[in-house]
Protein backbone atom coordinates (compact mmCIF):
# COMPACT_ATOMS: atom_id res chain seq x y z
CA UNK A 1 0.00 0.00 0.00
CA UNK A 2 2.65 2.13 0.90
CA UNK A 3 4.86 1.16 -2.25
CA UNK A 4 1.27 2.14 -4.09
CA UNK A 5 1.36 5.51 -2.38
CA UNK A 6 5.11 5.82 -3.33
CA UNK A 7 4.71 5.04 -7.25
CA UNK A 8 1.39 7.70 -7.34
CA UNK A 9 3.40 10.08 -5.61
CA UNK A 10 6.34 9.45 -8.00
CA UNK A 11 4.09 9.61 -11.24
CA UNK A 12 2.26 12.76 -9.62
CA UNK A 13 6.26 14.19 -9.47
CA UNK A 14 6.53 13.12 -13.41
CA UNK A 15 3.52 14.74 -14.31
CA UNK A 16 4.11 17.95 -12.81
CA UNK A 17 7.69 18.26 -13.75
CA UNK A 18 6.65 17.21 -17.13
CA UNK A 19 4.02 19.71 -17.46
CA UNK A 20 6.64 22.07 -16.22
CA UNK A 21 8.87 22.01 -18.85
CA UNK A 22 6.00 21.47 -21.53
CA UNK A 23 5.55 25.23 -20.40
CA UNK A 24 8.93 26.56 -20.28
CA UNK A 25 9.14 24.94 -23.60
CA UNK A 26 6.80 27.35 -25.11
CA UNK A 27 7.25 30.53 -23.01
CA UNK A 28 5.07 33.23 -24.52
CA UNK A 29 7.44 36.74 -25.08
CA UNK A 30 5.75 39.35 -23.34
CA UNK A 31 7.09 41.99 -26.00
CA UNK A 32 5.55 39.97 -28.96
CA UNK A 33 2.32 39.89 -26.95
CA UNK A 34 2.49 43.89 -26.29
CA UNK A 35 3.68 44.34 -29.70
CA UNK A 36 0.27 43.08 -31.16
CA UNK A 37 -1.60 44.71 -28.66
CA UNK A 38 -0.39 48.59 -29.78
CA UNK A 39 -1.48 47.46 -33.45
CA UNK A 40 -5.13 46.65 -32.56
CA UNK A 41 -7.51 49.13 -31.44
CA UNK A 42 -9.03 49.11 -27.63
CA UNK A 43 -12.66 48.22 -29.24
CA UNK A 44 -14.70 49.91 -25.94
CA UNK A 45 -11.80 53.11 -26.14
CA UNK A 46 -11.04 55.74 -28.35
CA UNK A 47 -8.07 55.82 -30.12
CA UNK A 48 -6.52 53.96 -27.55
CA UNK A 49 -4.31 50.75 -28.20
CA UNK A 50 -4.96 47.66 -26.52
CA UNK A 51 -1.47 47.44 -25.53
CA UNK A 52 -2.76 51.34 -23.41
CA UNK A 53 -6.10 50.62 -22.26
CA UNK A 54 -6.58 49.89 -19.00
CA UNK A 55 -10.03 48.79 -19.50
CA UNK A 56 -11.22 45.37 -18.51
CA UNK A 57 -11.84 44.29 -22.66
CA UNK A 58 -8.34 45.42 -23.22
CA UNK A 59 -6.92 43.12 -20.62
CA UNK A 60 -9.04 40.08 -21.57
CA UNK A 61 -7.83 40.42 -24.95
CA UNK A 62 -4.34 40.76 -24.26
CA UNK A 63 -5.26 37.34 -22.33
CA UNK A 64 -6.49 36.38 -25.39
CA UNK A 65 -3.25 37.15 -27.41
CA UNK A 66 -0.93 35.53 -25.12
CA UNK A 67 -3.32 32.43 -24.93
CA UNK A 68 -3.34 32.23 -28.67
CA UNK A 69 0.95 32.85 -29.07
CA UNK A 70 1.07 30.24 -26.45
CA UNK A 71 -1.20 28.05 -28.52
CA UNK A 72 1.73 28.13 -31.33
CA UNK A 73 -0.08 30.83 -33.33
CA UNK A 74 2.32 33.32 -35.16
CA UNK A 75 2.15 37.14 -34.45
CA UNK A 76 0.45 37.41 -38.15
CA UNK A 77 -1.82 34.75 -37.22
CA UNK A 78 -3.00 36.58 -33.70
CA UNK A 79 -3.49 39.95 -35.83
CA UNK A 80 -5.74 37.88 -38.84
CA UNK A 81 -7.96 36.51 -35.73
CA UNK A 82 -8.61 39.82 -34.64
CA UNK A 83 -9.19 41.37 -38.18
CA UNK A 84 -11.44 38.81 -39.11
CA UNK A 85 -13.92 39.52 -36.59
CA UNK A 86 -13.78 43.21 -36.40
CA UNK A 87 -12.34 44.05 -39.16
CA UNK A 88 -9.81 46.29 -40.89
CA UNK A 89 -11.15 48.89 -38.02
CA UNK A 90 -9.12 47.07 -35.38
CA UNK A 91 -5.78 47.79 -36.85
CA UNK A 92 -4.77 51.32 -35.36
CA UNK A 93 -2.60 51.83 -38.46
CA UNK A 94 -4.69 51.71 -41.66
CA UNK A 95 -3.76 48.53 -44.50
CA UNK A 96 -1.30 49.58 -47.01
CA UNK A 97 -3.68 48.92 -50.09
CA UNK A 98 -6.95 49.08 -51.19
CA UNK A 99 -8.84 52.57 -50.34
CA UNK A 100 -6.46 53.04 -46.93
CA UNK A 101 -3.42 53.37 -48.98
CA UNK A 102 -4.30 56.38 -49.71
CA UNK A 103 -3.60 57.59 -46.32
CA UNK A 104 -0.12 56.37 -46.77
CA UNK A 105 0.49 58.09 -50.26
CA UNK A 106 -1.78 61.42 -49.94
CA UNK A 107 0.95 63.15 -47.28
CA UNK A 108 3.64 62.21 -49.26
CA UNK A 109 2.34 63.40 -52.17
CA UNK A 110 1.25 66.20 -51.08
CA UNK A 111 4.88 67.32 -49.25
CA UNK A 112 6.24 66.93 -53.24
CA UNK A 113 3.47 68.95 -54.41
CA UNK A 114 4.52 71.66 -51.83
CA UNK A 115 8.34 71.40 -52.49
CA UNK A 116 7.41 71.75 -56.21
CA UNK A 117 5.38 75.10 -55.48
CA UNK A 118 7.89 76.42 -53.19
CA UNK A 119 10.70 75.75 -55.58
CA UNK A 120 8.80 77.64 -58.81
CA UNK A 121 8.06 80.29 -56.11
CA UNK A 122 11.54 81.12 -54.60
CA UNK A 123 12.72 80.79 -58.49
CA UNK A 124 10.32 83.41 -59.77
CA UNK A 125 11.08 85.39 -56.73
CA UNK A 126 14.84 85.66 -57.03
CA UNK A 127 14.26 86.39 -60.99
CA UNK A 128 12.24 89.69 -60.18
CA UNK A 129 14.61 90.62 -57.26
CA UNK A 130 17.64 90.29 -59.55
CA UNK A 131 16.11 92.39 -61.88
CA UNK A 132 15.32 94.97 -59.82
CA UNK A 133 19.06 94.54 -58.66
CA UNK A 134 20.21 95.42 -62.14
CA UNK A 135 17.98 98.03 -62.84
CA UNK A 136 20.13 101.94 -62.97
CA UNK A 137 19.95 103.72 -60.03
CA UNK A 138 17.24 106.57 -60.17
CA UNK A 139 18.79 110.08 -61.06
CA UNK A 140 18.85 112.32 -58.44
CA UNK A 141 19.29 116.52 -59.26
CA UNK A 142 21.96 118.52 -58.14
CA UNK A 143 19.91 120.75 -56.16
CA UNK A 144 18.61 117.16 -54.14
CA UNK A 145 22.03 116.16 -53.67
CA UNK A 146 23.01 119.27 -52.31
CA UNK A 147 20.08 119.31 -49.61
CA UNK A 148 21.35 115.78 -48.63
CA UNK A 149 24.47 116.80 -48.17
CA UNK A 150 23.64 119.56 -46.43
CA UNK A 151 21.34 117.91 -43.81
CA UNK A 152 23.91 115.03 -43.31
CA UNK A 153 26.22 117.65 -42.03
CA UNK A 154 24.13 119.56 -39.66
CA UNK A 155 23.44 115.97 -38.33
CA UNK A 156 19.97 115.87 -38.92
CA UNK A 157 16.82 117.77 -37.57
CA UNK B 1 -0.96 85.83 -59.24
CA UNK B 2 -4.47 86.44 -59.39
CA UNK B 3 -4.84 82.80 -60.38
CA UNK B 4 -3.36 81.22 -57.70
CA UNK B 5 -5.22 83.37 -55.23
CA UNK B 6 -8.19 81.17 -55.94
CA UNK B 7 -5.77 77.87 -55.41
CA UNK B 8 -5.07 78.58 -51.82
CA UNK B 9 -9.02 78.56 -50.63
CA UNK B 10 -9.64 75.53 -53.15
CA UNK B 11 -7.32 73.55 -51.81
CA UNK B 12 -7.75 74.02 -48.52
CA UNK B 13 -11.65 73.04 -48.97
CA UNK B 14 -10.93 69.29 -49.95
CA UNK B 15 -9.30 69.07 -46.28
CA UNK B 16 -12.32 70.60 -44.62
CA UNK B 17 -14.90 68.30 -46.25
CA UNK B 18 -12.64 65.22 -44.87
CA UNK B 19 -12.26 66.91 -41.78
CA UNK B 20 -15.97 67.49 -41.22
CA UNK B 21 -16.94 63.95 -42.97
CA UNK B 22 -14.76 62.55 -40.17
CA UNK B 23 -16.12 64.45 -37.04
CA UNK B 24 -19.66 63.70 -38.01
CA UNK B 25 -19.16 60.18 -38.86
CA UNK B 26 -19.74 57.14 -35.62
CA UNK B 27 -16.38 55.72 -35.42
CA UNK B 28 -18.02 52.42 -34.39
CA UNK B 29 -21.87 53.00 -35.97
CA UNK B 30 -20.45 53.19 -39.29
CA UNK B 31 -18.33 49.48 -38.81
CA UNK B 32 -19.74 46.38 -40.64
CA UNK B 33 -19.21 43.33 -39.19
CA UNK B 34 -17.48 41.42 -41.11
CA UNK B 35 -19.06 37.49 -39.86
CA UNK B 36 -22.50 38.33 -41.07
CA UNK B 37 -23.45 35.51 -43.12
CA UNK B 38 -20.45 33.55 -41.86
CA UNK B 39 -20.78 30.56 -39.52
CA UNK B 40 -21.14 31.57 -36.19
CA UNK B 41 -18.31 30.83 -33.73
CA UNK B 42 -19.16 27.88 -31.61
CA UNK B 43 -19.40 28.45 -27.58
CA UNK B 44 -20.38 25.79 -24.43
CA UNK B 45 -20.65 28.29 -21.78
CA UNK B 46 -22.59 27.18 -17.89
CA UNK B 47 -25.73 28.99 -17.59
CA UNK B 48 -26.49 30.62 -13.88
CA UNK B 49 -28.70 27.75 -13.14
CA UNK B 50 -25.56 25.36 -14.14
CA UNK B 51 -26.75 23.65 -16.75
CA UNK B 52 -24.51 23.96 -20.02
CA UNK B 53 -25.48 25.74 -22.67
CA UNK B 54 -24.06 25.15 -26.46
CA UNK B 55 -24.36 26.63 -29.43
CA UNK B 56 -23.46 23.02 -31.37
CA UNK B 57 -26.84 21.69 -29.65
CA UNK B 58 -28.99 24.41 -30.38
CA UNK B 59 -28.05 23.11 -34.91
CA UNK B 60 -30.84 23.16 -37.29
CA UNK B 61 -32.75 26.23 -34.97
CA UNK B 62 -32.59 30.05 -35.24
CA UNK B 63 -30.55 31.42 -32.62
CA UNK B 64 -30.45 34.86 -31.15
CA UNK B 65 -27.56 35.25 -29.18
CA UNK B 66 -27.20 38.85 -26.81
CA UNK B 67 -24.29 39.98 -25.18
CA UNK B 68 -25.68 42.26 -21.89
CA UNK B 69 -24.30 43.63 -18.50
CA UNK B 70 -26.05 44.82 -15.59
CA UNK B 71 -23.79 47.59 -15.71
CA UNK B 72 -24.92 48.74 -19.15
CA UNK B 73 -27.31 51.21 -18.44
CA UNK B 74 -30.20 52.41 -20.02
CA UNK B 75 -29.89 50.07 -23.46
CA UNK B 76 -29.84 46.61 -21.71
CA UNK B 77 -32.56 47.32 -19.61
CA UNK B 78 -34.50 49.20 -22.57
CA UNK B 79 -34.15 45.70 -24.47
CA UNK B 80 -34.70 43.41 -21.80
CA UNK B 81 -38.37 43.46 -21.83
CA UNK B 82 -38.54 43.04 -25.57
CA UNK B 83 -35.95 39.74 -25.71
CA UNK B 84 -38.15 37.98 -22.69
CA UNK B 85 -41.07 39.53 -24.80
CA UNK B 86 -39.02 37.93 -28.62
CA UNK B 87 -38.61 34.61 -26.44
CA UNK B 88 -41.68 33.75 -25.35
CA UNK B 89 -43.64 34.83 -28.50
CA UNK B 90 -41.08 32.95 -30.50
CA UNK B 91 -40.17 29.73 -28.19
CA UNK B 92 -42.86 27.47 -29.77
CA UNK B 93 -41.57 27.73 -33.27
CA UNK B 94 -38.30 27.05 -32.37
CA UNK B 95 -36.61 30.17 -31.40
CA UNK B 96 -33.83 29.95 -28.99
CA UNK B 97 -32.52 32.79 -27.14
CA UNK B 98 -29.17 32.73 -25.22
CA UNK B 99 -27.92 35.44 -22.98
CA UNK B 100 -24.59 35.86 -22.57
CA UNK B 101 -23.45 38.42 -19.76
CA UNK B 102 -20.11 40.34 -20.03
CA UNK B 103 -17.60 41.64 -17.71
CA UNK B 104 -20.30 41.18 -14.95
CA UNK B 105 -20.48 40.27 -10.96
CA UNK B 106 -22.84 37.10 -10.09
CA UNK B 107 -25.11 38.90 -7.65
CA UNK B 108 -25.55 41.80 -10.89
CA UNK B 109 -26.73 39.99 -13.36
CA UNK B 110 -28.40 37.53 -11.18
CA UNK B 111 -30.59 40.46 -9.99
CA UNK B 112 -30.97 42.06 -13.37
CA UNK B 113 -32.74 38.30 -15.20
CA UNK B 114 -34.50 38.15 -11.54
CA UNK B 115 -35.86 41.78 -12.55
CA UNK B 116 -36.66 41.19 -16.17
CA UNK B 117 -38.19 37.78 -15.54
CA UNK B 118 -35.96 36.27 -17.60
CA UNK B 119 -36.55 32.40 -18.83
CA UNK B 120 -33.85 31.65 -21.48
CA UNK B 121 -30.86 30.30 -20.74
CA UNK B 122 -28.16 33.31 -19.62
CA UNK B 123 -24.37 32.23 -19.28
CA UNK B 124 -21.60 34.54 -18.29
CA UNK B 125 -18.39 34.75 -20.54
CA UNK B 126 -15.93 34.46 -18.20
CA UNK B 127 -12.86 35.88 -20.35
CA UNK B 128 -14.55 37.44 -22.72
CA UNK B 129 -13.39 35.06 -25.25
CA UNK B 130 -17.27 34.40 -26.75
CA UNK B 131 -17.59 38.25 -26.84
CA UNK B 132 -13.99 38.42 -28.90
CA UNK B 133 -15.14 35.57 -31.40
CA UNK B 134 -18.50 37.53 -32.10
CA UNK B 135 -16.16 40.84 -32.75
CA UNK B 136 -18.08 43.00 -30.15
CA UNK B 137 -17.63 45.93 -29.17
CA UNK B 138 -19.65 46.36 -26.33
CA UNK B 139 -23.06 45.92 -24.90
CA UNK B 140 -25.92 45.35 -25.96
CA UNK B 141 -25.06 43.30 -29.06
CA UNK B 142 -27.64 41.00 -30.61
CA UNK B 143 -26.74 38.31 -33.29
CA UNK B 144 -29.30 36.17 -35.10
CA UNK B 145 -28.20 32.86 -36.39
CA UNK B 146 -30.24 30.96 -39.11
CA UNK B 147 -30.80 27.29 -39.18
CA UNK B 148 -27.78 26.47 -41.32
CA UNK B 149 -25.67 28.28 -38.15
CA UNK B 150 -24.68 31.32 -40.18
CA UNK B 151 -24.81 35.08 -38.89
CA UNK B 152 -27.77 36.84 -40.62
CA UNK B 153 -28.00 39.62 -38.49
CA UNK B 154 -26.44 41.99 -36.04
CA UNK B 155 -27.65 45.10 -33.87
CA UNK B 156 -25.18 47.33 -31.89
CA UNK B 157 -27.26 48.75 -29.34
CA UNK B 158 -30.82 48.34 -27.82
CA UNK B 159 -32.85 46.19 -30.27
CA UNK B 160 -35.49 47.46 -31.75
CA UNK B 161 -38.73 45.60 -31.02
CA UNK B 162 -40.58 45.46 -34.47
CA UNK B 163 -37.27 45.36 -36.55
CA UNK B 164 -36.26 42.23 -34.61
CA UNK B 165 -39.77 40.41 -34.88
CA UNK B 166 -39.36 40.84 -38.46
CA UNK B 167 -35.89 39.25 -38.52
CA UNK B 168 -36.84 36.12 -36.36
CA UNK B 169 -40.34 35.69 -38.69
CA UNK B 170 -38.25 35.68 -41.83
CA UNK B 171 -35.41 33.30 -40.67
CA UNK B 172 -37.96 31.35 -39.09
CA UNK B 173 -39.66 30.91 -42.45
CA UNK B 174 -36.43 29.79 -43.94
CA UNK B 175 -36.14 26.12 -44.61
CA UNK B 176 -33.16 24.51 -42.35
Amino acid sequence: MRRAAAVFGLVMAVGVLGSGLALAAAPVDEQTVHAIATQLRCVVCQSLSVADSPSETAHQMRDIIRERLAAGETPDQVTAYFVARYGDWILLAPPRRGFTLLVWVVPFVGLALGLVVVAVAVRRWSRVSAGRAAAPAPEVDAATRERIRREMAEGGP
Amino acid sequence: MSRLRWAIPLAVLPVIALLAYGFWTDPRGEVKSPLIGKPAAPFTLSTFTGTPVSLEGLRGRVVLVNFWASWCIPACYEEAPVLQEVWRDYERRGLAVVGINVQDKDDAARKFMEQFGFTFPNAMDVGGKVAVNYGVYGVPETFLIDKKGRIRERKVGAVDAEALRGHVERLLAESS
